[in-house]
């Protein structure tokens, strides 16, 4: 009993440190709006069409200045991704220049891409990119719906271990794209070549203009045209980019943790059974 | 270990390789015949959890060797290459990353069980202490094992952790420079961690087998923390203690495959999907969420040597810790007061991890130099004087009455025993 009573004490200490926490929280960084995304959760899946249009989103407006060198042409047609055939895919690597080479004169040379082939990069270098860029430097997509994410803070880093929140990276995606204001509030100093966008990690001004605007990619799939839709649909795909076994990997889950479900159940009773004549 | 066996060999083949190389009867004696409390509760399935997490990392391991390129130039992209083109690559390196992180869950709780129900006072003092030597490697090895993939916070966390041996008078410069293998952390040092890396586990596994041997020699403790009398207070490891063990493992492997499968960057840090760039610094460079409670101690002393002093003598206090605690009663459960200072140094424990993972500013520097102070009089005064001024509870005359007053073998329960006596 009066290990009951300390636990329970114990319990309420550490209640009153969760509550108090937040109050000298640092408080820093924007709050990021959490979004429903058909990926989330333990059954989640991508929408095989929000990824193509997404991935139509990336070529047509962002692919001129942000690579996706970790992805290959080939990854476009494999299961659990935007899921285009192979002939589709193929069609896409060829617009696509790569530099190959040396040849048998020694001579690098140009050559239309093929499935194999990664993602040409827009720059070849960091420094050509921000030369480019007013001195700022695109990110590459590869795995940034990973690499980012708005601090938390406590309590709230411990329920995402229970609601399973993944998402943050897709979240800061959508609310970075539709985050620009045109409003600078006072007391806010935007220089040239900034823009001001409050959900931007990194501080409220952002090198990159405002980089897609309402009807600027054409859906053919009667999705409306706007910056939101856009830019859900292009974060789903960095999503998919950054994580592209993440179908496999839920439905993996599912199985082995039922397996070890049952599993662990059998033993409990084994381990009943043999123990049953044992006060212990 | 094997002076517990009753293997008498039958066949012909046994007896000539027990008469040559007793390898049946060692393995039987310790794994099989060999006496066990027959009181242990589910705090001591934590051991068989850590052996099974031990292979579990060294299988994952060795396979993701086979694909990864221990080179600034290529290492992160060959994490990459493991995690989209290799078959069940991204299930191998998710394995290994939150494989390490339950290791540590595991480790931190066994620790805990064997400090609350004094597993480290005599006779299991070596035992205590070569489990403090796995810790230390332990920590060596994630610690080099997070620099592989070469992201930023790889990059920046070996950065810091190896600039602090700079700060040891006279030699300090010259250590981190060999440390280094040359002026900065770069390929050189990526290489030999990579090699460190790959070296330790099986230090571990040295040691551990030394700590389970150990512990054979003295006996398991058990709740009552009171020595086995009779043979009516052990039970035979086999089939006993390995279908607990097993159960334990296997509901372990639940929380493991949650984590692999659901959250398997929960524990990480989304910049090290950045690759080390040594010109940007991080806005907070934060190690492991295993070693924060040291980080906050080591952030929480103003001068650098007496951070990097604090932070290892943490640790070093736990090597003493067997002749700090002044009391004869080795059982927690029999130590009204101990038992508070336990909770409240657990709490104290997890408040510097919190504290480890704040920025070094304002009220978390004065919260973290309150709780180093604490961590250290846990130790230094609280356990010494605890043995004179405590008065323990009766503690029962052996493991069958204590089990037998209380109906079960939850300490909850054994608690209630001695009194009733």
């Amino acid at each position: 009993m009066s290990i009951m009573i300390k636990t329970v004490r114990a319990l309420a200490a550490a209640v009153v440190l969760a509550a108090t926490a937040p109050a000298f929280a640092a408080g820093s960084g924007p709050h990021i709006e959490r979004q429903q995304w058909s990926f989330a959760g333990p059954f989640g899946t991508f929408d095989r069409a929000q990824l193509q249009r997404g991935f139509k989103v990336y070529k047509e407006v962002c692919a001129s200045c942000h690579g996706l060198r970790q992805v290959a042409f080939r990854n476009l047609a494999q299961e659990g991704g935007p899921s285009f055939t192979e002939e589709q895919a193929k069609v896409i690597a060829a617009e696509y220049t790569v530099v190959d080479g040396p040849n048998d004169d020694g001579d690098m040379y140009e050559r239309p891409a093929i499935l194999a082939d990664k993602f040409p990069s827009p720059f070849p270098n960091e420094q050509a990119a921000r030369a480019s860029n007013g001195g700022a430097y695109p990110p590459d997509f590869s795995l940034l719906a990973k690499a980012r994410a708005a601090h938390r803070g406590f309590p709230w880093f411990v329920f995402d271990a229970f609601t399973q929140y993944n998402e943050q990276g897709a979240d800061y995606i959508y609310a970075l794209l539709t985050g620009y204001d045109e409003n600078v509030p006072e007391g806010v100093v935007i220089n040239a070549g900034q823009y001001y966008n409050p959900k931007f990690l990194a501080g409220n001004a952002i090198g990159m203009a405002p980089p897609i605007s309402d009807e600027q990619v054409e859906y053919t799939d009667g999705t409306p045209m706007t910056v939101d839709q856009y830019s859900r649909d292009v974060a789903a795909f960095m999503m998919w980019a950054a994580e592209p076994k993440l179908e496999e990997r839920k439905a993996m889950g599912f199985r082995v943790i039922v397996f070890l479900l049952v599993f662990a159940s059998l033993l409990y009773f084994t381990k009943k059974k043999i123990w049953r004549n044992i006060a212990h | 270990m094997a002076g517990h066996s009753n293997y008498v060999p039958q066949s012909a083949a046994a007896k000539w390789l027990e008469s040559r190389l007793p390898v049946i009867s060692l393995v039987r004696g310790s794994f099989v015949d060999f006496p066990t409390p027959k009181n242990l509760n589910y705090w001591w399935t934590f051991g068989g959890i850590l052996f099974f997490m031990l292979i579990s990392q060294i299988i994952t391991g060795i396979v993701l060797v086979m694909h990864y390129t221990p080179s600034t130039a290529a290492a992160f992209d060959s994490v990459e290459h493991i995690m989209r083109d290799v078959n069940f690559g991204w299930l191998l390196r998710y394995m290994h990353s939150n494989g390490a992180s339950l290791f540590f869950i595991a480790v931190y709780i066994h620790i805990f069980r064997g400090l609350y129900y004094g597993s480290y006072k005599a006779p299991r003092e070596i035992s205590w202490i070569l489990g403090v030597v796995i810790f230390l490697i332990m920590m060596g090895t994630a610690f080099m094992g997070y620099v592989l993939p070469w992201g930023q916070m790889s990059f920046w966390g070996a950065t810091v952790i190896t600039n602090l041996f700079s700060a040891i008078p006279v030699v300090g410069e010259a250590v981190r420079t060999w440390l280094w293998g040359g002026f900065a952390v770069d390929n050189p040092t990526l290489n030999r961690f990579f090699s460190l890396h790959y070296l330790l586990p099986f230090m571990i596994f040295g040691v551990v087998l030394l700590h389970v041997w150990a512990f054979h020699t003295t006996g398991n403790n058990n709740p009552t923390g009171v020595q086995p009398k009779s043979n009516q207070d052990t039970l035979p490891f086999h089939p006993y203690y390995t279908i607990k063990d097993l159960f334990a493992i296997v509901v372990f492997m639940i929380l493991f495959a949650y984590f692999v499968f659901y959250v398997p960057n929960y524990m990480g840090h989304p910049d090290n999907y950045i690759e080390a760039n040594p010109l940007v610094t991080p806005a907070h460079i934060v190690p492991e969420w295993y070693f924060l409670p040291f980080y906050a101690i080591l952030r929480a002393v103003p001068d650098k040597l007496g951070g990097v002093l604090a932070m290892f003598g943490a640790i070093a206090v736990l090597f003493i810790l067997p002749w700090l605690d002044t009391s004869k009663v080795r059982s927690g459960v029999y130590r009204p007061l101990f038992k508070q200072f336990f909770w409240i140094f657990a709490i104290n424990a997890l408040a510097l991890g919190y504290l480890g993972a704040m920025p070094a500013e304002g009220i978390y520097v004065i919260l973290s130099r309150i709780c180093t102070v604490y961590y250290f009089a846990h130790f230094l005064v609280i356990l010494p004087l605890l043995g004179f001024l405590e008065k323990p509870l009766p503690i029962p005359a052996s493991i069958s009455d204590a089990v037998l007053a209380s109906g079960a073998g939850k300490p909850a329960a054994a608690v209630a025993a001695p009194q009733s006596k």
